[in-house]
């Protein structure tokens, strides 16, 4: 590694992205260079390619949907912005904070990290985890431990605990209610050391 | 115009004699006679107390410095970016997801919520991983006056700058010719010499005897060097070209060497021949092997191929840990060769190694050569205070095979199905000694839309 300079200066937008996403300064510096050591290439955006090279990745059984959740439809880099935009889901989530209509919800509001997570589930964004995108998922994270006829009893039952309008998915609002208890803020959180 | 030149001529030349006599003649009374005789003037242990005084002193220049202009200095060294959690098992983070959502069953089942478990596994393997940060130089807390290993280098006071530009003076003035004449006379007499201040050897009892095999971590090519300084041994290893090529080919001439092409390495048949043939013969020196396979950055040890321990004899591990202070000595081969390696070597201040020689290994029963090769391993990483990972350093090249996560789906059907046979993990973590590419199994997220988590 050379020498650089880390000027906060580098990094376009920086103040932006520091209001938007809560990030400190000292952050924003770490999670560039973090950028800068994946991005191989130096091209300024990362891609699938430079995501697959992290190896605790590629064991994640989910790995695959998780880089592609870096991504927009259609696109096929990531810059720097949106990438901390993403990883601003996993902020923990600040208690005393005093809702202004006027202001966006904050990335890591327990509604967002929710909205994240279900759109692990839910691929084709129509809002709801239909059984096949369940299945999928299950798929994923089981593969060959068991077998298809468990995959089914397994989906099935999940649907139909959640499933309240019975319409045979999952809507946002059902994935909501279901986690109600579930500790989401302690969960989807990572402590960012400054 | 004759007279006035002709004087002046003769003053530089004999200006320019004596400063090349005074030089030699430093050169041989306190380097090359001593390292010959084995006598040392404590000279370096003076020179590397003061180095690390202005080491100290120049960082909390910095320090001070940012403190002024109120900006955080920047330590990679001391904290990762983010906190992991401790490692609790899969089982453990599940049994907490469920906890608090639902209540009492008597089986445990698939909850919605388990995804938030390897979701943020995920990222926080984005954001730091294991595995990826031991093929790049060690980051270093204090700044040694190295412009390489600088991450905060900007004007913070004339002081500190006139520091290291005398920094850079002393380094490429002095020490860098006087280490290339040393290289140069060195080569000559076929034994290369960098700068190698300070090397303490322990526990001499333990050093490898003929008829056996010596495996030590590796760093860089240096390691040979420091090894061969203090015993002879016969190498083991890719057949290079250019300079380290013509090294071998001289080596050969005066002791055995085993020096392979890497297409002849996929036979392993072939290799463990030539080497056990090698240990059978008693009159034979102990061959060095690097079970690693490649450099790494010194801050862990990765998988030991299981090749060299599937020999009958006994095994002597060495443990070398380089102290990242005064240079670093870690062989980034993807970045830079041979030549331009040694230079970065030479106008460092100083490689400093410890080496531990440890207590011999041998096979026991009922273990095979995977289990034996990770019990070395785990010696040799707790000797020298580096950190004992399972990855293969062929990772540097390669990707990561199925086999891992074959093992996290397992454990999470554990929980959900209830398996009842808890077979035996570690068979599964084999990885083979094979060099091919690993083929990612295209996965079948053709529709790559995500939006960026509204």
């Amino acid at each position: 590694m050379g020498s650089k300079s880390s000027s906060l200066n580098k990094i376009p937008n920086a103040q932006e992205l520091m209001q938007e996403t809560g990030f400190s300064a000292a952050h924003i510096l770490r999670l560039y260079e973090r950028f800068e050591f994946l991005d191989v290439d130096q091209r300024g955006e990362l891609r699938p390619e430079d995501f697959g090279a992290i190896r605790e990745l590629s064991m994640n059984p989910i790995g695959d949907r998780i880089i592609s959740a870096f991504f927009s439809p259609g696109k096929e880099a990531v810059d720097f912005a949106s990438f901390v935009r993403i990883l601003a889901h996993f902020r923990p989530t600040e208690t005393n904070r005093t809702r202004d209509g006027a202001q966006p919800e904050p990335a890591n509001s327990r509604t967002r990290k929710l909205k994240f997570a279900f759109q692990l589930y839910d691929q084709d964004r129509d809002g709801k985890i239909s059984r096949e995108e369940l299945l999928q998922v299950l798929r994923m994270m089981l593969e060959m431990q068991v077998t298809e006829e468990q995959l089914q009893s397994i989906a099935e039952r999940a649907i139909q605990e959640a499933d309240l309008d019975q319409d045979d998915a999952i809507s946002f609002d059902e994935f909501r209610k279901s986690l109600e208890k579930v500790d989401i803020d302690h969960k989807m959180n990572i402590r960012f050391l400054s | 115009m004759t007279w006035f030149t002709f004087p002046g001529d003769n003053l530089l030349c004999r200006c320019l004699g004596i400063s090349i006599t005074a030089w030699l003649t430093l050169l041989f009374v306190f380097i090359i006679v001593p390292a010959v005789l084995g006598v040392s003037f404590g000279i370096r242990r003076l020179y590397m107390r003061t180095l690390l005084k202005i080491f100290e002193w120049a960082t909390s220049r910095m320090e001070m410095g940012a403190k002024e202009k109120n900006q955080q200095l920047h330590k990679p060294y001391s904290n990762g970016i983010i906190a992991k959690e401790s490692p609790s098992s899969l089982q453990q983070e599940l049994q907490d997801l469920r906890g608090s959502a639902s209540c009492l069953r008597s089986e445990p089942e698939f909850e919605m919520a388990d995804i938030f478990y390897f979701c943020r596994r995920g990222v926080e393997s984005i954001l730091d991983d294991e595995v990826t940060k031991r093929f790049s130089a060690q980051e270093l807390e204090s700044w040694n006056l190295l412009t390489r290993s600088n991450y905060n280098f900007r004007h913070i006071s004339l002081r500190l700058t006139v520091l290291w530009g005398l920094g850079v003076l002393i380094r490429y003035g002095i020490l860098l010719p006087l280490r290339v004449t040393l290289a140069i006379t060195g080569i000559s007499l076929l034994v290369v010499l960098t700068t190698l201040v300070g090397f303490l050897p322990n526990r001499e009892e333990n050093k490898p005897k003929n008829g056996g095999i010596c495996v030590s971590n590796h760093t860089t090519p240096i390691d040979v060097i420091i090894l061969a300084n203090d015993g002879c041994y016969s190498m083991v290893g890719q057949v290079h070209g250019g300079l380290m090529g013509m090294m071998q080919r001289a080596m050969v001439k005066s002791s055995p060497h085993i020096w392979f092409e890497r297409s002849e390495v996929k036979d392993r048949h072939l290799v463990a021949k030539r080497l056990s043939d090698h240990v059978a013969d008693k009159t034979k020196q102990p061959i060095l092997i690097f079970p690693e396979g490649t450099c790494i950055n010194n801050t862990s040890v990765m998988m030991f191929k299981k090749g060299s321990f599937e020999i009958a004899c006994t095994v002597y591990p060495v443990a070398i840990k380089y102290d990242p202070r005064f240079g670093d000595a870690f062989w980034n081969s993807s970045k830079f060769g041979l030549v331009n390696y040694l230079l970065r070597m030479m106008s460092s201040w100083a490689i400093v190694c410890s080496v531990w020689y440890l207590p011999p290994m041998n096979r026991e029963e009922g273990e095979d050569a995977m289990q034996f090769a990770n019990r070395v391993k785990a010696a040799i990483a707790a000797q020298g205070g580096l950190v004992d990972l399972i990855w293969d350093g062929a990772l540097k090249r390669a990707k990561v095979k199925d086999a891992f996560k074959e093992e996290q789906q397992k454990l999470y059907s554990k929980v959900l199905v209830g398996e009842q046979d808890e077979g035996e993990q570690s068979d599964d973590m084999h990885l083979e000694d094979e060099n091919q590419e690993e083929d990612e199994n295209p996965e079948d997220e053709s529709n790559q839309d995500s939006t960026e988590g509204q």
